[in-house]
């Protein structure tokens, strides 16, 4: 099984410059750099078929070609890397980052090369200390080793690389919020069109990947289109990282073919704890819809996802057992979402605030079934097209399917005027 | 024009607009709250939600937000559609949740937006059972009141203070359900047009503090239009009484002037009306000062009428009513201005290259997309025209940005991301920095002359057939080329300087500049700002300055002069004001303030002020406008022209003098000064009816009629009888919109609060649907020999141990009647005077040491200011300061660091203060 964005990962010992380079690092920029024009690029990945990593799994190749590119394209032009992984559930990004943080930069630099870009930000997660170390001494290298700075490699193409630190809000993983929040601004979404790759960061042509997307890239443009599309099962695809929580026996993220089907990535994990059976699991990270048992058999690719009536997401998984109360779980979803709204539109502001606390209301046995009722109300009115951006909506996924799938729970909740499972909650 | 279905009903509509003002305009109710003509949309409230259907065969439609949408040709809307509807009272429910639901006791109660469109959209059942979020609020200074638990987060405060009016200090701080509006900590607010957060919010989270002190239910004032009196602008506003108080002065939109803002000194300028100082009885001054009833005061003006000769002495706060009628009084030879030689010798200056030149209206300084300040610190002396360049600056960066993303000019979010930075072209040229210089490509500090000749150079690099400089370093040669290129290359260029300098070179090369421009087809537009509400006006009657009424007066030792609204020592020196005081046998005064002139007058007359009087002025660029009486002053207070009338009336044969309402002086006036030709037409006249019937001052939902003076007498009083305007003192009359100057109020079914205001317009943020108020008789290109002017004034240059004295005007202190104003007041400066660093270095003195300057030897001691940017040699003072010498401005001054360093002067130098 082929492992190109992890083989190199050694998170004991990331690899330096040298280390990455002796295992063939940047021999894609330099041969780009020789022998390809941006053009090439943009077609190897278009061929590719790849897919953003972040979420949303929109074409990557598609997304670059709104660049306006030509010499009468506006400079200068950016490429950023969305490394806000703050999603919970989601700790895929930070294996890249904080195990082989050249792979990114080697992926970037090809990226920017595609859109000729003149400056490049790694936007990163404020808490992820030690991946801005190490990334801080990776961008020292490459600078040192002629693959960033002026006229990279003799090309006469030149880019500069910062690392930004954000200051831990969900809000600047929405790529025009994480546009504001790099220009010094709140971090407010923005309103679109005009897209970020026309008008994004300072008015300029701007591309924002994700880590993961972006480490996809060296590999391609080393191993060609048709590779990346074999490594997949089924149509689509590359591999992917995958991640489980939850109570399985070994909770982690690895990298797999594109498409595997759930009860592989489960058992992979080690299946459930000894006690614990499954009751559903939100499959990429916590603004996914929940899936449950009967979805065992379904890949995990983005086709297949929506297909089951939910997302592949970032493609980390959360466990939901039978021993935690379903409530409680999507209450502490809600509290997250309600304390990371931005506070711009008013159904996110004010509608996920009172979601939370009439879940902890269920919680605590004071609820009445109007209260579900509101419940359904919020998961209609905050989604797509209501608010002004996808918070909302994805906060709406875990918490409509729940009420579905774990509808009895909720009644039990009312009935009994108590948490069935035992759970107290006084926040 | 694109045909739009909404509810299956056509409409026409422009494309481009977006789908909420256009539903607006058709008059359709929909609600909103972030959205505001003047700011444009950002979809943050989504209060606007509709459905959207792909075609006619769709039933299922989407759900859009209005504001965000841009009008197509057959689109097809609705608003009625069920799950819009219930979305719409979701999204009040959502607001509500937090909002304190304490309305009884807030000031916006029943003028508020959030409870028309809560009543709009509905919602009438709380849901929500949680605690409320709660928040501190902030003390913002003298004129806003805070109270944050209102707000609903409609971002539109910040969106007018930082994005439109450039204010730094107030913003949104936390997040999610937790956003703030407010400072940093408590503090004054620092842009001088705080007060339109007060009209902007759409709730009562900033509310018109000097309202707390006297408030009154918006629906219970008697409100009349309104102009301000406080700069040369014009700005309109509506003026509300209550128990005979002003209470309350708001924005009255005018699409050509001040559309939907004021400036802090115009909204809150007022409480002088109120004042303890008014002069409220006629007084006589014989052995003692007395009070004196109607009959003996009849007496006494009739013997001081029948003296030889009467000399009037006009004023530019004064209506043109009042200044004719004085005119008329004492007769066109022996009327004067009532201003200094030089001021007057300026300000004719202005109406004279205005009889050539094309002066430009606010919302087209708005619409510039290239501006150059020549001398005028218009953040001082003319702030909402500071305002129309900040949005002439940041519209044509918008309008570069937006075109070749296809971004809608609607569409503030997206503009605003796409223009980033960027600016239109703006140099400000002043003598010291002003706000303004933040949006300049060039903010030059120079003196007066210097400008002047950097003006010249302009013109002269625009069209090389005017005169030049001799010479000029490669540096200034370079600002002036990229001036003049940025000038040449702009499609409405805009000119903006004024006479605050003192400096005819500059208003010379104002003109020069634009008239460079028009030699290939005429474009450019120049604007001068003038120092009074009235100066236009009174500087068209021709009439000669206050220094000539001197001859005059000892040339005919029995003669009366009448003083009209005028402080003399204002304008003049206390040593000339008090000889010619002394000179003149009998002294008439009427104003409305007491002041030093006043206090020498053998007849004072209590004037009406503004809110008590009709009248008409002109602003800067020669817009008559009328200001109608809002209350009733108490019997002893009249209009000065009425005073006038009552004098002529005495003067001729007794009783055979005819009486005027003010639409017959200003025919009079007309017939009489040909230059006012069209004034007459500013207003309907005073027996203006529509359909017979009068304009009420009072809303209908005016409460308390029979109540309000119960205490005294239970029967109802007989309203007023205004003669002189189509308005009553009444709730009954005219129900629906009148004609434009004659609107008192906006109120719409349905609509309470200022946002009525759309129910006016033809569409929202266009004209009124009439028009608008107000006539230009003058500063429309007129089509005389244009002077060419070649007396380039020398290069400045400092002068040993003297200095230019040169007046820094203050927003906040510089104008005599708004510092009756207690927030005025405190904002205020305290006395000080200004020199550069290095000339302080050369006296031996640093900041806020003690200064001497000399006039008329006698030395000032003042608190010295070392103003960044001064250049060397020049000496500021600010103007108008209560108790400030008056000094002859652009002259030279000597400047000490002692008192008694000078032996000559010292022996006639005493300190003041």
């Amino acid at each position: 099984m082929e492992q190109p964005l992890t083989q190199h990962i050694n998170l004991d010992d990331p690899p330096a410059i040298d280390a990455y380079q002796r295992v063939g690092g940047y021999a894609a920029l330099i041969k780009t750099l020789k022998e390809h024009t941006p053009m090439d690029i943009q077609q190897q990945v278009q061929a590719s078929e790849l897919k953003g990593r972040g979420g949303a799994g929109f074409s990557t190749a598609q997304k670059w070609s709104f660049v306006p590119m030509g010499a009468d394209a506006p400079h200068p032009k950016y490429l950023i890397a969305n490394a806000d992984e703050m999603e919970p559930g989601t700790f895929k990004d930070r294996l890249l980052l904080e195990g082989n943080p050249h792979q990114l930069l080697e992926g970037m630099i090809l990226a920017a090369y595609a859109i000729q870009a003149d400056i490049a930000y790694i936007f990163l997660r404020w808490a992820y200390r030690r991946a801005a170390a190490l990334l801080r001494k990776s961008i020292d290298e490459a600078y040192h080793a002629g693959y960033l700075g002026k006229n990279i490699l003799g090309s006469g193409w030149s880019l500069q690389l910062h690392l930004h630190t954000g200051v831990g809000r969900y809000m600047c993983g929405e790529e025009t919020a994480l546009l504001n929040a790099l220009e010094g601004k709140r971090a407010t979404p923005r309103a679109k069109p005009p897209f970020p790759a026309v008008s994004g960061l300072f008015g300029k042509p701007t591309i924002v990947n994700n880590v993961e997307t972006l480490c996809c890239i060296p590999s391609i443009v080393n191993n060609g289109a048709a590779w990346f599309k074999g490594l997949g099962r089924g149509k689509e695809g590359g591999t992917k990282l995958y991640g489980v929580s939850g109570r399985v026996n070994r909770s982690g993220c690895w990298e797999f073919p594109m498409g595997i089907t759930v009860r592989e990535l489960l058992d992979h994990a080690g299946g459930m704890k000894s006690g614990y059976r499954l009751k559903g699991f939100l499959p990429g990270g916590a603004s996914t819809d929940f899936l449950t048992e009967q979805h065992l058999d379904t890949a995990m690719d983005f086709a297949s996802m929506a297909a089951a009536g939910s997302r592949l997401g970032t493609g980390t998984m959360v466990i939901l057992d039978d021993a935690t109360c379903p409530v409680g779980f999507v209450h502490n979803l809600q509290h997250f979402f309600a304390q990371e709204s931005c506070g711009w539109c008013t159904p996110c502001r004010e509608g996920l605030p009172w979601v939370e606390k009439i879940l902890l209301s269920i919680e605590r046995g004071e609820a009445s079934a109007e209260d579900i009722e509101l419940l359904h109300m919020h998961t209609r009115f905050l989604g797509p097209g209501h608010t002004f951006c996808a918070l909302a909506p994805g906060a709406m996924e875990p918490l409509q399917s729940a009420l579905r799938f774990f509808k009895d729970d909720f009644d039990q909740h009312i009935t009994e005027k108590k948490c069935p499972y035992g759970n107290h909650l006084h926040r | 024009m694109a045909t739009i279905y909404i509810d299956n009903r056509p409409y026409e509509a422009a494309a481009g607009k977006n789908l909420l003002e256009t539903c607006l305009g058709i008059g359709l109710d929909l609600p909103y709250f972030c959205w505001h003509p003047a700011l444009g949309s950002v979809g943050a409230c989504r209060q606007c939600a509709v459905k959207l259907f792909r075609d006619e065969k769709d039933d299922k439609g989407k759900l859009v937000i209005s504001c965000m949408e841009n009008v197509k040709d057959g689109m097809r809307v609705s608003i009625s559609d069920k799950t819009a509807v219930a979305f719409r009272a979701q999204v009040i429910e959502w607001l509500m949740t937090n909002h304190p639901h304490d309305c009884p006791v807030c000031d916006e109660g029943g003028s508020c937006h959030l409870q028309d469109m809560t009543v709009m959209t509905g919602h009438d059942y709380r849901r929500y059972r949680y605690k409320k979020r709660t928040y501190e609020n902030q003390n913002l200074g003298p004129f806003v009141h805070h109270e944050m638990n209102r707000c609903i987060q409609c971002y539109r405060c910040v969106r007018f203070y930082h994005d439109y009016a450039g204010g730094n200090d107030l913003g949104v701080f936390a997040a999610h359900n937790h956003v703030y509006f407010g400072r940093e900590t408590n503090g004054v607010l620092e842009s001088p047009f705080s007060g339109n957060l007060v009209e902007v919010c759409p709730t009562g989270v900033f509310t018109d503090k000097l309202m707390k002190d006297h408030y009154t239910r918006k629906w219970d004032l008697s409100s009349a239009p309104s102009i301000c009196q406080h700069c040369s602008l014009g700005c309109n506003t509506f003026a509300g009484e209550r128990y005979g108080q002003l209470r309350l002065i708001t924005n009255r939109y005018n699409s050509e002037v001040n559309g939907y803002f004021l400036c802090d000194r115009g909204r809150f300028g007022y409480p002088f009306v109120n004042s303890d100082n008014r002069v409220t009885r006629p007084l006589v001054r014989g052995r003692t000062v007395e009070a004196v009833d109607e009959e003996s005061l009849t007496a006494r003006l009739g013997e001081l009428l029948a003296g030889p000769k009467l000399i009037g002495i006009g004023s530019p706060r004064a209506s043109m009513e009042s200044n004719f009628a004085l005119r008329q009084l004492v007769g066109g030879d022996n009327f004067y201005q009532g201003l200094p030689q030089d001021a007057s010798y300026l300000a004719k200056m202005v109406t004279d290259m205005l009889a050539t030149a094309s002066t430009p209206s606010l919302k087209e300084i708005e619409a510039a997309d290239a501006v150059l300040v020549l001398g005028e610190d218009i953040w001082n002396t003319a702030p909402i025209m500071a305002l129309a360049v900040r949005q002439a600056v940041l519209r044509t960066a918008g309008e570069q940005a937006r075109q070749p993303l296809q971004v809608p000019a609607w569409n503030d979010l997206a503009l605003r991301e796409a223009m980033q930075e960027k600016k239109g072209f703006l140099a400000n040229l002043t003598v010291v920095p002003t706000p303004l210089d933040d949006l300049a490509a060039f903010a030059l500090r120079e003196p007066p002359d210097t400008i002047s000749r950097l003006g010249f150079a302009v013109a002269h690099a625009i069209d090389p057939a005017r005169p030049g400089l001799p010479e000029m370093t490669t540096a200034m040669r370079s600002v002036v080329n990229a001036i003049a290129g940025a000038l040449r290359n702009a499609r409405r260029p805009v000119i903006i300087s004024g006479v605050s300098c003192y400096n005819e070179g500059i208003i010379k090369a104002a003109y020069t500049i634009a008239a460079a421009l028009d030699a290939q087809g005429p474009k450019a537009r120049v604007a001068y700002v003038l120092p009074e509400c009235n100066s236009m006006g009174l500087t068209m009657m021709n009439a000669p300055p206050l220094e000539s009424a001197m001859a005059d007066v000892r040339s005919n030792p029995g003669s009366t002069v009448i003083i009209l609204e005028n402080d003399l020592y204002r304008r003049l020196s206390e040593k000339w004001v008090d000889a010619f005081l002394d000179a003149g046998k009998n002294i008439i005064v009427l104003d409305s303030m007491n002041n030093r002139t006043t206090e020498r007058a053998h007849v004072l007359l209590p004037a009406a002020t503004f809110a008590e009087s009709d009248g008409t002025i002109l602003n800067y660029e020669g817009r008559a406008q009328e200001f109608i009486q809002a209350l009733v002053p108490p019997t002893n207070i009249r209009a000065s022209w009425k005073w006038l009338e009552k004098m002529k009336r005495l003067r001729t044969v007794a009783g055979n003098g005819q009486e005027y309402h003010p639409d017959g002086l200003l025919r009079q006036l007309e017939a009489t000064l040909p230059q006012f030709n069209g004034i007459a037409r500013t207003t309907p006249p005073h027996d203006f009816r529509v359909n017979g019937q009068p304009i009420p001052r009072e809303p209908q939902r005016y409460s308390g009629r029979t109540a309000m003076l119960a205490d005294q007498n239970v029967a109802e009083p007989r309203p007023p009888q205004d003669l002189d305007s189509p308005l009553v003192f009444s709730m009954e009359g005219y129900p629906g919109i009148p004609p434009p100057p004659l609107i008192p109020f906006y109120w719409a079914p349905g609509w309470n609060s200022v946002q009525s205001l759309n129910k006016y317009q033809r569409e929202p943020g266009g004209a009124l649907r009439e028009g608008y108020p107000g006539v230009r008789i003058a500063g429309e290109a007129g089509s005389g020999a244009a002077p060419v002017f070649t007396d380039i004034p020398e290069a400045f240059e400092p002068r040993k141990e003297k200095w230019l004295l040169l007046p820094q005007y203050h927003l906040f202190g510089s104008d005599e009647l708004s510092i009756y104003s207690p927030g005025v007041h405190r904002l205020a400066p305290q006395p000080y005077l200004g020199l550069c660093a290095s000339d302080a270095n050369d006296l031996g003195l640093s900041e806020e040491d003690e200064v001497f300057l000399w006039l008329d030897g006698k030395a000032w001691a003042f608190s010295l200011t070392v103003p960044k940017g001064l250049c060397p040699g020049i000496a500021l003072l600010p103007a108008g300061l209560p108790g400030m010498p008056v000094p002859e401005w652009g002259s030279w001054v000597k400047i000490t660091s002692t008192e008694g360093e000078d032996a000559d002067e010292t022996t006639n130098g005493s300190k003041i203060f």
